[in-house]
Parts: structure tokens; sequence; C-alpha cells
């Protein structure tokens, strides 16, 4: 962490400002909200993995007292745009609910809109279809062989994107290498599952031709793709952002409930609500995170010195693509980790099938890739046979070294990966972890450390849309902040987002009470609807802190600019001669004073003392274009993402070989994110984001079964780290600032979750390393260590 | 679908009435019906917690019993915890100090399952607390400073508990 010592709010430990409005109950979320006359949604689902649907009958559900209307897939897609897809396959189109045919099992089908919840519901039970089962797939190596039935008969094949990269003289340093290995490890598909669901309350207003939106959203470009979707103006649509959103992490996107509540409540004239239920969100919600194969050849020299890797990442997007494998995309602006690798062939590859739909989740594929890059690492250590923080120690970026430039064209801000390492050894005292591990072994336990260290790409731009499709050539992703100085002199903040736990209000009252010199405390923040807003691209991509922290920086600094400009005119001075601080503004050579009041005062009232051409009023905006990310790729390379927060965790896991289940002895993150704005926030999202990486471990997963049927629908089946399962975390700070930023800060909102995977499969298969033992696929179930441990083991070993 | 019944609720202190159907869960109706929105849906089946309510002092899942079952209980909500509009409870500024959430969403629900805890454990260990919580899920915060928040608490309150009598 920075010296605090150069600030006054930012660093500092003070209170995040929305807590007192969630700990009484007072947060405003979708589920909140009433709108007069207002009508509920329930969904008629696909049955099928795959299906012709024949016919839909609503007579019997229409019957039924208090329903509205049936609408069907093919109904509503006669009325709406296709939504968008990221990549270019036209023939791969998806609309908010089936037409003609169910690609999934929960796949939309029917709506049925009633006058309660419960009513839409019954309803929704007498809605008859009949179908035509087709065939289906499930799996994505069967998904990518040329024989398997298309999820989009259009489309010709299952295949989304196929795409290799050559960054650098692969085929060269291969054959330079004293040793090659090839490993395979497989991600499982699992999600953020956020404890609310994704809702959306539309209201359509045909005297004003308004369509009004509250939503539990955080997706950028939201109301463009609901105008354009139902083709309505730009200006058509208002999206409120003062709307708390229960947790996303990057899921909430409900772009597809959004487009048909907004048709829904055109067509009725009445406010339309829909509101997942568990069942709902899991299996229809379109928000599973990536699904995917990695097939890695790494080559190396006998000191542990990598030199190359080959990757295979393959993806099963499910049944629509939507913005699925660019989760593929953003992960080549960290390729090669943390690393030193001289060059990379990559294979991107993205298939759909019948499961559910894939959405953003937190990280955008970085934790995977992490997770495959850290995996290679440790078995090349064990390959070499030197200790695993030694390989990681020589094929780490030295801190003299940045910017540094990786092989697929990402220039890494800053770091120091080295040190951030020691810090973490020094702190667990490495020689006594080592000792603790074996004398839990000793003990007859297995016991098991496991290593991570893996970059957060942040700052967010969209540099992988224009790098896997030809056609999309966005290089501006941006956020912008509004200061307002009232004519009594007090702040308001205009922030142009919704958030969902991530603090932005005390955020940018930070930043703008920090650059202002002004007290945190009593600047207001306002969020603005969509209509009001200026541009901005939502909180994804680990972005908030640099943007709208830069942002609101420098609007500040434009309203002190003109601060200085109606004292300078005060005191017949150049503005050069002032100096601004903590609301005043002082001549440098007699400390002659303008006082907040009256530089107020000037600029409200008395435009007889502005500078000649001076608009009144105290005012500023700024809108901030992503640093460092404006060209577009040239030959399969490009600038991702400006920033590279780094963390290395290493944790001792203590696992009964019979029950399989694992233990946390000891958890322990280095975590360099530059200067931190709130520390109790950062603190938060790095325990948050370990606990949601141990989920994706050891527990979470979207199973289904040959039948094409999504099994864990509760949770019940689908497991969530609760209090018992989540360790104590130590967390070891350090601050490389980040020279791209205006304070030098980096992204934290995917941390802990890109490394916590990695290393806590890391310390399982270096405990299960004496039986012979690893294991390649997550989740590690504790069923499947404690089968495996029982036929590793000589048979005496396992009668109790 | 039925006839609806009208029941009677003891809810954070006063007597409020209701016409719901018999179906309608006890968290249906202190939500749509009497306008307490604090309790949240999360799962509906009893796993995650974000719609805890206290009846009689104990946690429980306002989404697995029905409203007609609640009568006769005395139920609290996260509307009854502050002791005055703009003014936190000990514990409610606790979870403030050492920012046991994010998103808020299953916070109230965290709040008043620590309100039991504390009432029945003026000091609980770190494994109490633990223990105490983890019919709570919480996606945001790894649980880190929510177990951090209830030690605050916990020390707070023994202080305000030995100054002054009768302080929360």
């Amino acid at each position: 962490m920075s010296a605090p010592g150069e600030f006054r709010f930012v660093s500092r430990d003070r209170r995040v400002r929305e807590d007192r409005r969630f700990v009484a109950g007072r947060g405003r979320y979708v589920a909140d909200i009433e709108r007069p006359g207002m009508l509920h949604v329930a969904l008629v689902h696909s049955p099928h993995p795959a299906a012709r649907i024949l016919s839909i009958e609503s007579q019997a559900a229409l019957a039924l007292p208090g329903v509205r209307l049936v609408l069907t897939g093919e109904q509503l897609a006669a009325a709406v745009e296709p939504l968008m897809n990221g990549l270019d396959t036209p023939h791969v189109q998806r609309y908010p609910m089936a037409v003609g045919q169910a690609r999934y099992a929960g796949e939309w089908v029917a709506a049925v809109v009633a006058d309660t919840r419960a009513i839409a519901e019954d309803a929704a039970e007498l809605v008859e279809v009949a179908y035509e089962p087709l065939p289906f797939v499930i799996d994505a190596e069967e998904a990518y062989t040329p024989q398997s039935t298309p999820v989009h008969e259009k489309h010709g094949s299952n295949v989304l994107l196929d795409r290799t990269f050559v960054w650098g003289e692969v085929e060269e340093h291969f054959a330079q290498s004293d040793h090659k290995l090839a490993l395979r490890v497989t991600w499982g598909r699992n999600s953020t599952v956020p404890i609310e669901t994704f809702g959306v309350v539309a209201s359509w207003d045909p005297w004003s031709d308004t369509l009004d939106v509250w939503a539990s959203i955080q997706m950028p470009k939201y109301a463009d793709q609901i105008a354009r979707a139902l083709r309505l103006p730009g200006n058509g649509v208002r999206v409120h952002y003062d709307v708390d959103v229960g947790g996303s992490y990057g899921v909430k996107r409900g772009i597809k409930h959004t487009v048909l509540v907004g048709h829904l409540s055109r067509l009725l004239n009445r406010p339309v609500r829909l509101i997942e239920d568990r069942l709902e969100n899991m299996r229809s919600g379109d928000a599973h995170g990536p699904d995917r194969i990695f097939d890695v050849e790494v080559a190396f020299n006998s000191d542990g010195v990598v030199n190359s890797m080959k990757m295979r990442a393959l993806d099963n997007a499910g049944a629509y693509a939507g913005r699925a494998p660019f989760q593929l995309g953003k992960p080549i602006g960290a390729i090669v980790g943390p690393y030193r690798i001289k060059s990379v062939r990559y294979q991107a590859v993205s298939v759909t099938s019948n499961k559910a739909a894939q959405e953003a989740v937190r990280g955008f594929g970085q934790a995977p890739t992490n997770y495959a890059i850290e995996s290679m690492m440790d078995r090349v250590a064990a390959h070499v046979g030197i200790d695993r923080l030694e390989v990681r120690r020589r094929n780490f970026i030295g801190a003299d070294e940045f910017p540094y430039l990786i092989p697929s064209g990402t220039r890494y801000d800053s770091g120091d990966y080295h040190t951030v390492m020691d810090k973490v050894l020094a702190h667990v005292e490495w020689p006594a972890l080592l000792a603790e591990r074996d004398r839990l072994r000793a003990t007859g336990m297995l016991a098991g450390i496991g290593v991570a260290a893996c970059l957060e790409p942040s700052g967010g731009n969209s540099s992988f849309e224009p790098l896997l499709n030809e056609k999309n050539n966005t290089t501006t992703w941006m956020e912008s902040v509004r200061i307002n100085v009232d004519a009594l002199g007090t702040v308001s903040v205009m922030i142009h987002t919704t958030s969902s736990g991530q603090g932005h209000e005390t955020l940018a009252s930070t930043v703008v009470g920090e650059a202002l010199g002004l007290d945190p405390d009593k600047i207001r923040v306002v969020r603005p609807d969509s209509l009001a807003s200026l541009p901005g691209n939502s909180p994804v991509g680990s972005r908030m802190a640099i943007m709208m922290g830069g942002a609101a920086h420098l609007a500040a600094g434009k309203l002190i600019d003109k601060c200085k400009a109606i004292a300078a005119h005060q005191f017949g001075c150049a503005d050069e001669a002032v100096d601004y601080a903590s609301g005043s503004v002082i001549e440098r050579a007699t400390g002659r004073t303008l006082a907040w009041a009256d530089l107020v005062g000037v600029a409200h009232r008395n435009h007889h003392l502005l500078p000649d051409g001076m608009q009144p009023g105290l005012e500023a905006t700024h809108i901030y274009q992503v640093p460092n990310a404006s060209e577009l790729p040239v030959d399969g390379r490009i600038q991702m993402y400006p920033c590279h927060s780094f963390e290395f965790h290493m944790t001792l896991v203590a696992i009964d070989p019979i029950l399989g289940k694992v233990e946390f002895r000891r958890y322990v993150i280095g975590h360099d994110c530059g200067v931190v704005i709130n520390p109790h926030i950062v603190k938060g999202m790095t325990l948050g984001g370990i606990a949601h990486g141990i989920g994706a471990a050891l527990m979470e997963e979207f199973v289904y079964g040959e039948d094409g049927q999504m099994m864990s629908q509760t949770f019940m089946d689908y497991l969530l780290p609760s209090s018992h399962e989540m360790p104590h975390v130590e967390i070891v700070h350090h601050c490389t600032p980040s020279p791209l930023t205006v304070l030098g800060q980096k992204g934290s909102g995917e941390s802990g979750y890109l490394g916590a995977p990695a290393a806590v499969s890391g310390a399982i298969n270096d405990a299960v390393a004496p039986l012979g033992l690893r294991f390649e696929k997550l989740p590690i179930r504790l069923t499947k260590i404690s089968d495996a441990v029982a036929a590793a083991s000589p048979k005496q070993d396992r009668t109790l | 679908m039925s006839a609806p019944v009208t029941v009677e609720l003891n809810v954070n202190g006063a007597t409020r009435t209701a016409d719901v159907e018999p179906r309608t869960t006890l968290l249906d109706c202190l939500r749509d019906e009497m306008k307490l929105t604090g309790a949240h849906a999360g799962c509906e089946h009893g796993v995650c917690g974000a719609c805890t309510i206290l009846l009689d002092g104990e946690p429980a899942r306002a989404c697995l019993m029905f409203a007609v079952q609640a009568d006769g209980y005395r139920i609290t909500t996260v509307e009854g915890l502050a002791p005055a509009p703009g003014e936190l409870g000990i514990v409610q500024d606790a979870f403030c100090e050492t920012h046991g959430m994010q998103c808020g969403y299953c916070t109230p629900a965290m709040v008043l399952t620590a309100h039991a805890l504390l009432a029945r454990n003026a000091s609980p260990t770190r494994e109490e607390i633990v223990e105490a919580i983890s019919g709570n899920i919480c996606r945001c915060t790894g649980y880190g400073q929510i177990i951090e928040a209830i030690e605050v608490a916990a020390r707070r309150l023994a202080v305000s508990n030995a100054g002054v009598e009768g302080a929360p």
C-alpha cells in the first residue's frame, strides 16, 4: 500500500458511505421497486436440450383469472431485433425466447404475464407446448468435431471461433529448449451466482414514447442495446442507475430479460416486472461462466527457465454466442502471466453446445487461463526438480524491466513480483510452513502447499473485440464524471452507472475530496438516469478505480483551474502565480487568498468579477478515455488492459485421506494493486475473490447429465462457500504505483478469484503427489479426492 | 389459488394485519404486504439465508414458512433494529466500521443473525461467530470483515452494557 502520508483521504482508513443504507435494510434493489399497476412475468421452459417447437397452446393459461397475456418466442421475435453477437456469426441468431427451436433444457419458450407472480407461475404450468426432440451435443470436444449436430443448423457447425495466434519464434524456441512437456487441465463451468438474482422492471409510457427501466444490471451500453433491440431511438430508453445491485461480479447482463419485459410493457401499456427465482437464475438466466479445456505444451531449460508455450483453449460457450468467445480473447493481454516467456502460440476455440449460454464472469476468462499457466509452472518445476518458488523467481519479469512488452502486444505498466513473493515468504516464515506441512503428513493427514502468482489486468477496454472480430473497430472505452458546485458552495458528483457492491460513491467522493482538498463526507454523489448521463462503460474489467477515479480526478483538476483563473483575475496576476489548496486560492508572492465561499460567490453571483469570456457557475466534466489503448490490432497483437495488478497466493491445506475434505491451515496473499483508494473496499474484494476462487476450485459447477439436463439446480447441488469453508486470509500489502493512472492506482475488483483456484489446486496436488495422484480438473470435490485416494492406497489403509 | 385469509402479525413490536393467500410465504407477506423490504429473497429454498428474520429472537428463514404460521411469534426485521431514523444500532455501526458487506444484499440477514448470536453469547469466539453466520451466504466478502464486525460489536456492547443500564 502507498504511504498514506501523501494523501489526506485516499488510502486512509475511512468508512464506505454506501454501508449505512445497507445495514438499515434501506438498500433499493430492483425487487423493492413498485410501479402502479405493475404486472408480473413467469416463463415457460423447454424440458429438452434440443427440440423443435411444434405448437404452443395458451388458452388454458389465459382462462385463469388475472392472466393478461401469453407471448411466444416467435411472436416476440417478430417485434424485436436479434440480440447482439460479439463475433461475426450472423447465423447464430439469438432472441430472448426460443424461436421455432429450443437449444437447451431450461430455455425460455413463452412468457406469461399476470396480476401477481403467483398467478403467472400457475398459468405458466397450464401452457401446453408440443415438442419434437432433436439430437443434441453437450461435450465441447464432441461439438468441435465436424460430425457433431450443429446447435444452429444455419451456421453449419458448432465452431464459433477457431483462431490461432503465433507471437514470436515459437517453433525455434521449442527446438532450442532442453525439455518439453504437455498437460491438460479443465476448468469446470461455474459462475458468480449472486445472492440477488437478476431482475428488471420496465414501464412504457405511450404519452412520452419512453421506456423506463429499473434493473439489477452491470452492463456496458445497456440502454443502447435495449433501444436497438426494441427499435426505439436511443433517447427513448431511460435506465435508472439509482438501483442497488445485489452482487454481480460480471454476470448481471440481463439483456434478454429486459428486451422481453420492455416489449411486454409496450404491448400492455403497463409496468411489467420479471424477477428470476433461483432455478430461473441458474438454469435459464444465461449467466454461466467459462467452461474450458486447456491443452498446454511448454518448452523450457534444465534451469527451469520457460522459453515458449503452446496453448489451446477450447471453450464450451453453450447454446448462443453472446460475448462468451471474447472471454478467450481478454486473457491474451496477460497470456504469459508474470513470466518472461519469449513466444506463444495460442489457439482460441469456442464452440456451441446445448448448455445454457455464457455470460461475462469475474476476470472475463483470466482466472481459468491463470489456472492453466500456474499448473504449467508447477509441472515445469517438478520436471526439472527445482523448487516451485525458485522456478517462478527465475521466470518473473524483473522490476527494472517495466514497461514490459509481452509477445502478444500488451505492455505491462509496472510491478515488482520478486519483492511481493519475498514478502509473502517472509510473512509465512517459509521454512516453518514447510515444516508444518511435513508435521501434518507425519500425523497421517495429506498436506500440501499451493502457490499461485498471477496478474489482474485492469482498467478495462474492449481490445479483444477488434482482435477477434475484424468488423468491430472499437477503440474507445471511456468513463465520465461531472462535478457541480452549487451556489451554497456544496459539491455534488455525478456518476453514470449502477453499482453492485464496489463502493463507487465512496470512490468518487474520496477522489474528488482528495483533489479539491474538501471533506469527502460532505460531497454528495448522484446517479442521473441514462438520459441525463455522460458516456460510460459500467464497472467491468476491474476498471472503476482507474476510470471513474481518473475521470473524477481530472474533472476536479478542471474545477481547480477555474477557481485559479477566477482568483488570478481578482488579484490581477497570471493564473500560474496562484496555488489552489483545500478550497482556497493563494497568490504565491503575496499570500493573498480567495476562500471557497468567495470563489463560489464570484462564479455564481458576480458576473462582473469573472474573467472575460468565462462561463458562470462552477462545474466541470471529464470524459476519460482508458489510458494506453487506442490502437487497432496489428498482426494479431494488441494492447489489452492498461494496468496490471499482481497477486501471490500461498496456502497450506490438510486433507483427511478418508473424507477427502480440504481444510485450510494457512492462506496468505501478497497483493499489489498500486495505490489503494479505500483500503476496506480493496480488502473486501480480495477476500471475496478468494472465496469465489475457493468455490471454483472445490465446490461449484453447473453439471450437465448425459440427457442434457442441468443437474445442479439448487443451492443444495450447486454449493457456495459458507463461513466454514472460508479460511482466515492474511494479506501482505505491496504498492507499485501505475505510471498510467492519476493516483498510481490499479484495479482490484477481480483479485483473489484470479489466483485462488490455481493455488488451491496446487496445494491439493502437492498433498496427493506422494500417492502418485494428480487432479487436473476443477472443481476438485471432496468425493473426487476421497475416491482417488482410496483407489491409490494399499487396501489395508482403507479399512477403518 | 385459494381465498385470502387475514393474518395478524407482531412485527417489530407493532401488530400488523394483512390479507394473504394461505400459500403466501412470510417473506412475501413482509415484503409485499407490509412493505418491509429489508428481508431479501435469495434462493427461496432455505439455503442462502438472505431472508433471515428473528422469530422470538432466533434467526429463521422467512422463505420457508407461511405468513399464517407466524401468528403468535415476535417477529423482528432489520427495520426494527435502528434506534431512531438515521441512527444506527451498535451492531449495524460495527458492520459499517469494518465494511462487513459489499453489495448489501445479504447484510440485513447477517446483522440480524449477529444480533441473535450476541443476545445469547455476549463474547463469542471466532469459531462461534463462524458457526453462527454459516447459514448466511455472502458472495461478496469472503466473510472476513463480517466476522470482524461481530467481534467489534461484541466489544462495544460489552462496554455499553457495563456503562449504561438498559443499553442495547
